[in-house]
This record gives structure tokens, sequence and C-alpha cells, in this order.
């Protein structure tokens, strides 16, 4: 089944929702001979928390980094918070924000320095009571002194969030928010995540190999595989769909081919 | 960063954080502080020695006095500030920051007006010690060049600001295994500039091309007020005007390189 099969045949979260965060259509990626992202189409409801799931080279970040504008696609169109990207991305970058293992935040800048810079480029009102409220909530306080450089993976993770979080945006991308964290922190981010996605009504895209936090975060999945969607809808469906407890079991039948098999065992 | 909202909305305050972003970095690093004061102060040391020597042994150049220093502080303008602009545009891509800002409001204009006043104010740390220097070891006061000090000073920092984003537009393409050009490239230029000679020592055709550089009408117009005591204002107006359309030309290399590097998937990779 191709992603196009799958994600236009079957109704999803947000098809069609005039409110839609994000609306993608028929995007499509190429690099000289490879084809990265695939004629892929989907739209996610605002509000939303949705895993988007697949292996190395699946194409999760190039489609995320064409939802923020970071590279332009071959063909389809992009639309966030109502605007077609990157056309109108002034209109849209100050209302959203990210979090990528591609990017860090300056390591010879204290946490304090770097949050106020980003705080003042993204305009942020009451700069100082916002990066206070962030510390106290993400944990920084300790460390909101030192350098970045010299913080732990966790830290320097936690650090990454409150500036995702600086500008309180309406549409927030995640590309492996708990990567190389010890399982405690990570936990501690997911509960994190999902106060702010419940408090203030966010819409949370985020790219991910943990299947335990998809399923733990997330009210839709993405699966993609080459550039393609191989399937979407809850997490529940899905794996009810591949006849299968978790989503890592899914993951794996995707992963190594064993999909219609198992759909079709599922149907039965 | 938004590359089709340019004409609207510049914002002081991003451009603001910008230069506190680069300010936090210096303050945190002695190395780079030295480094803005290490290589200027040698270079004024060495050249004017060899001044010094040359004078005490030939008419012309003791007539000339200064000629051989003045340039030596020019061409560190002309350098430090295409290197201050450049550096802290490389020091985003060292630190894998450019992501950050790319998705952040900040708009092209914005980081690059932000680039301009820093390479000002590293240029101020680096040269006016420079200048001291000059002024208690060799008796040369670049300051009694008056006014024309100050159009001397424009059109080379207008030069350097076009190279430094032609450049930077390079090396956000292409990634760190351009940055080598940031180095280079100003070298390349100073044969053709005519720094310590004049024009006339070039071949004909060569000064066609020597001529079409705004910074060859600078060292041309500062000889000429050291050595004839006369200020070429008409000197100041060409380059004023070529430099004009260099800046025009550079800032669309810079949002063509910008889309070629969206296009091509570079700001995913900003490394080597």
């Amino acid at each position: 089944m191709t992603g196009n099969d799958n994600a236009s045949s079957r109704p999803t979260v947000a098809d069609g929702a005039p409110s839609a965060a994000i609306t993608v259509d028929r995007l499509v990626k190429v690099y000289k001979q490879t084809r990265a992202v695939d004629d892929i189409s989907f739209s996610l409801a605002r509000g939303s928390i949705t895993g988007l799931l697949g292996g190395n080279g699946a194409g999760k970040t190039t489609t995320i980094a064409m939802i923020m504008g970071l590279v332009l696609p071959t063909s389809g169109r992009v639309r966030v918070l109502g605007h077609a990207m990157p056309e109108e991305s002034a209109e849209v970058l100050g209302r959203m924000n990210f979090e990528s293992p591609y990017v860090d935040m300056p390591m010879r800048l204290t946490v304090r320095q770097n949050l106020t810079i980003f705080g003042k480029l993204y305009a942020v009102k009451n700069l100082s009571d916002r990066i206070a409220m962030l510390a106290e909530d993400l944990d920084l306080t300790d460390f909101i002194d030192r350098a970045n450089g010299k913080l732990s993976a966790g830290q320097k993770t936690r650090v990454a969030l409150a500036k995702a979080l600086i500008n309180q945006p309406e549409l927030l991308l995640l590309d492996e928010p708990t990567a190389s964290l010890d399982p405690d922190t990570a936990d501690w981010v997911r509960a994190h995540l999902e106060r702010y996605r419940k408090d203030n009504n966010a819409t949370i895209l985020l790219a991910s190999h943990n299947m335990l936090e998809v399923e733990r975060l997330c009210d839709r999945v993405i699966i993609m595989k080459r550039g393609r969607i191989e399937d979407d809808d809850t997490p529940d469906a899905i794996m009810t769909r591949y006849n299968r407890s978790t989503l890592e079991e899914v993951f794996l039948d995707v992963a190594r081919g064993r999909v219609n098999g198992l759909r079709e065992e599922a149907a039965r | 960063m938004s590359s089709l909202a340019l004409h609207r909305g510049l914002s002081m305050q991003r451009i603001g954080a910008m230069i506190l972003r680069y300010w936090y970095l210096l303050l945190s690093s002695w190395p780079r502080l030295l480094e803005l004061l290490y290589w200027p102060a040698l270079q004024v040391i060495t050249w004017g020695f060899l001044q010094l020597y040359i004078a005490q042994n030939a008419n012309f150049f003791a007539r000339a006095g200064g000629t051989l220093i003045g340039a030596v502080i020019l061409w560190d303008i002309l350098f430090r500030g295409q290197l201050g602009f450049s550096i802290s545009f490389l020091e985003e891509m060292w630190a894998r920051n450019l992501g950050n800002l790319m998705m952040s409001p900040l708009k092209p204009i914005e980081f690059l007006l932000a680039l301009m006043i820093m390479s000002l104010i590293r240029l101020a740390i680096g040269v006016i010690p420079m200048t001291l220097l000059a002024l208690f070891l060799f008796q040369f006061n670049v300051y009694s060049l008056g006014l024309p000090l100050i159009a001397f000073f424009c059109n080379l920092i207008f030069t350097s600001w076009a190279v430094g984003i032609f450049v930077s537009g390079l090396v956000l393409r292409n990634g760190l295994g351009a940055e080598s050009i940031v180095w280079t490239l100003m070298f390349g230029i100073m044969p053709l500039a005519c720094v310590y000679y004049p024009v006339s020592v070039l071949p004909v055709w060569l000064q066609y091309v020597a001529w079409s550089l705004p910074p060859t009408y600078v060292f041309e117009g500062m000889r000429a007020l050291l050595i004839e005591g006369t200020f070429r204002t008409d000197l100041m107006l060409h380059a004023l005007a070529i430099n004009a359309c260099l800046l025009v030309a550079s800032f669309g290399a810079f949002l063509a390189l910008l889309r070629s590097a969206r296009k091509h998937g570079s700001l995913l990779s900003a490394g080597e």
C-alpha cells in the first residue's frame, strides 16, 4: 500500500479540517537520483500530537524540514497554521518552534544568555519572567548561568526544549526529542510535552524511533518507509490492523516488509 | 528565516539580539579577543619597521612618508572588516546554530545587518590599538588624514561587507568545506587593488580590472593625499558607486545561494 493510497482512502483525524495546523499535499523531494519524500499527503488537526515513525532514511527529517521551510519541496504544497510555506513563512515562524538533534544551542553562551537571545528573536514579552517560568518548569535553575557546552546531555535537551517553548508556540516540531536521554529524564520530558499540549492546545509533530514514546504521547501515527506513507492512523488502530500488541512490533514488520500477510491475517 | 519578506518590518530588537549573541561570545572567549588584536599589531609593527628602513635609504619614500604604513592600516580595515563579518557568520556554522536562526523570525536582511555591525565592533577592537601603535612607534598618525579618512574607511568597509555577504552565501550553500574561501578570497583581490604600489605599475589590460575594484580607488586616493597632498573626491565617488553595485549584487547572490541551500537540503547538514 502506498502512502497516498493509504492516507487518502482512509479518513484520518484531521482530513479536510479547515483549522488544520499542518496540511501537506502531494509533497515530493528529490535529491539527484533519490526520492527522499515521495508524494505524501496528510493534515494535522490543531491540538493533536502526531508521531512520524520510520527507519533511517524513511524521509521523516526531510518531511519535517519541508514543513519548517528549511528545505524546498521539489513539488507539492505545505500549509502551516493557514499559511503557505515557505512563501508566507514570515507570518508563522514566530508562532511555531522546533527542536532537533541536527542543531545545537551556542556552547559558549550560558543557558540564560541563549534563552535571552532567542526570546528577543521571537519578540517574547516579559522575557525575564518567561525565562524564570521555563527555568522552573524544566528544572534549569541550578545551571541557568552555566555555559551550554558544560551541561550533560539531559540538561542540554531540557535547555533545547526551553528554547523550543520560549515563544509558547502553537505548533511544535520535534525531531527525536528524547534521543540520548536516560529513561527517567525521557519520561519527564514526555510528561512535560503532554502538559504543554493540554495547557496550550498546541499541535505537536514528532519524529521518533522510540515506539513507547509514540504510544504514550501520540493520538495519531504516520509510518513512513522509503519516502512514502506506509500507514496512518491512531496507535491502537494500527496495532489492531497489524495484529500486534506494540508499535515496536509493527515498526519491525514494516521495516522488514512483513506487512501484507499480517494485514490479511488481522483482517481474517 | 524568511527570504521572501525582506521589505516588511525590520526589527531592531532582532538585530540587537544577534549583536548581543556575538558580544556574549566575544566576552566569553579571551582567545577570540586576543586574535582580534594580535594580527593587526603584528602587521603594523612588521611593515612599520620596513618603512622606517626604506625611508632611511631612499629619497622617494622619505618624501612619501607613511604610504606603506598607511596602506597596511587601510588594508587591514578591508581585510579585518570582511573577516569580522564572515567569522561571526562562521560562528553559527561552527556552533550548529544556523538551523535555530533560520527557523526563527529573523530575516536575512536583519541577520546581515547584525553581521555588519559586528564587523565594525570587531574592527574597532583590532584596528584602533593598531593605529595607536603606529602613532607611538612610527609617529604615523592615521587620524591626521582627517575627513578623507572617513571616505577611505566607508569605501573599504562597504567592499568588505559585499565580499563578506557573498562568501557567507557560498559557505551557506556549500557547507564548511568552503570555509577556506573566507580566509583567502580577499588576498586574491590584494594584487589588483594596488595596496602597496600605484595602478600604473600594472600592465595596461590589468589596469582595467584594477579599476573595477573599489579598494583600488581608496589606495590611489591615499597615495595622492600623502604624496601630493590632494584629496581626490572623484576617486571616492567612483568607489562609492561601484560599492553600491557590489552590495546589491552580493545581497542578491546571498539570497540566491540561500534558496539553493534550501533546495539542496544544505541547511539540514550545515557542517562540512
